[in-house]
């Protein structure tokens, strides 16, 4: 099975890497974005069945620091 | 006096910080790799170097936190061993969870390599009891991933509780209140974006780092 992990950047923290991709998406002319927020997206290959909780448990002990980031999960196939 | 360095893989300060123990505390310390599950016995002071441990990967010292010998640092911190985390050093105590709050990228997004102001907020600490409260020094930094951030309450809890060892003179990488070091709630762990080991003698051109490893050693009778 797999499952993707997107990690963002939780609500009111400053996202420095969205701030620059913003002022590039301006500076190629492209007009109306509003916002831009940088994340990441994890793919794991795991072993069937395993459980949601123990995905949850990798990613607030690895994938994400909590401290700043938020994180979703997506079971795929 | 018996002090140890962690080396990771990707660690390109843990010799400076050697030095600096070893030129003040009077012994070389051990320098013990991040596989080891156990420090050396009875430690005065374990150093958390700079560097880019495992590349940066993921996140500034996720993967080091996450590594064996860590363990073994946070058994120590937790029996009060005095345990100092400069740079990277810094960035692995938080994601160790040893220290509160997260070290993000540069607000302008620049690395940046250059002697800073810094101003010595509590002169009382572990750390820095050979400084003045207020006074100001000149220390280098050198890194991408500086800007300190914490939610509001833990911010307040710092400042309230004394535990911002320094403070940037002048903003310089978007981190917030200005915060460059801040110590655990103990007072035992201190971690510092700043390089006081790049200070150390007159051939760096500033000796300012190098009250703090003197008080540290006083401190803890070596």
């Amino acid at each position: 099975m797999k499952a993707r992990v997107f990690v963002t950047l939780k609500s009111g923290v400053l996202d420095p890497q969205g701030k620059a991709i913003h002022h590039a998406l301006e500076g190629l002319g492209f007009a109306g974005v509003n916002d831009v927020r940088a994340g990441k997206l994890i793919e794991l290959d795991l072993a069937e069945g395993t459980p949601q909780a123990v995905i949850e448990d990798m990613c607030r002990k690895l994938l994400a620091n909590t401290v700043i980031e938020n994180f979703r999960i997506e079971q795929v196939g | 006096m018996r002090s140890a360095v962690v080396v990771f893989p990707g660690s390109n300060c843990d010799r400076d910080l050697a030095v600096a123990f070893e030129q003040v505390g009077g012994t070389k310390p051990a320098l013990v790799w991040h596989a080891e599950t156990e420090l050396p016995d009875g430690l005065d002071v374990i150093g958390v170097p700079g560097g880019f441990s495992y590349g940066d990967y993921l996140r500034s010292g996720a993967m080091a936190a996450r590594s064996p010998v860590m363990r073994a640092v946070a058994d120590a911190a937790a029996r009060g061993v005095p345990v100092i985390g400069i740079c990277n050093g810094f960035q692995i105590l938080t994601e160790a969870g040893l220290l509160p709050g997260a070290l993000m990228r540069n607000a302008e997004l620049a690395y940046i390599c250059r002697p800073v102001g810094l101003v010595v907020e509590n002169s009382q600490s572990l750390f820095t009891s050979r400084y003045e409260a207020g006074e100001r020094i000149t220390v280098p930094i050198a890194h991408h991933d500086g800007n300190y951030q914490a939610d509001a309450d833990t911010l307040d809890r710092l400042e309230g509780d004394g535990r911002v060892a320094f403070r940037y003179a002048e903003g310089c990488n978007g981190s917030a209140r200005n915060i460059a070091g801040i110590v655990n709630a103990n007072g035992n762990v201190l971690g510092m974006m700043p390089h006081p080991e790049r200070a150390l003698e007159p051939a760096h051109g500033n000796t300012d780092g190098r009250r703090l490893f003197e008080g540290l050693f006083e401190r803890v009778g070596a």
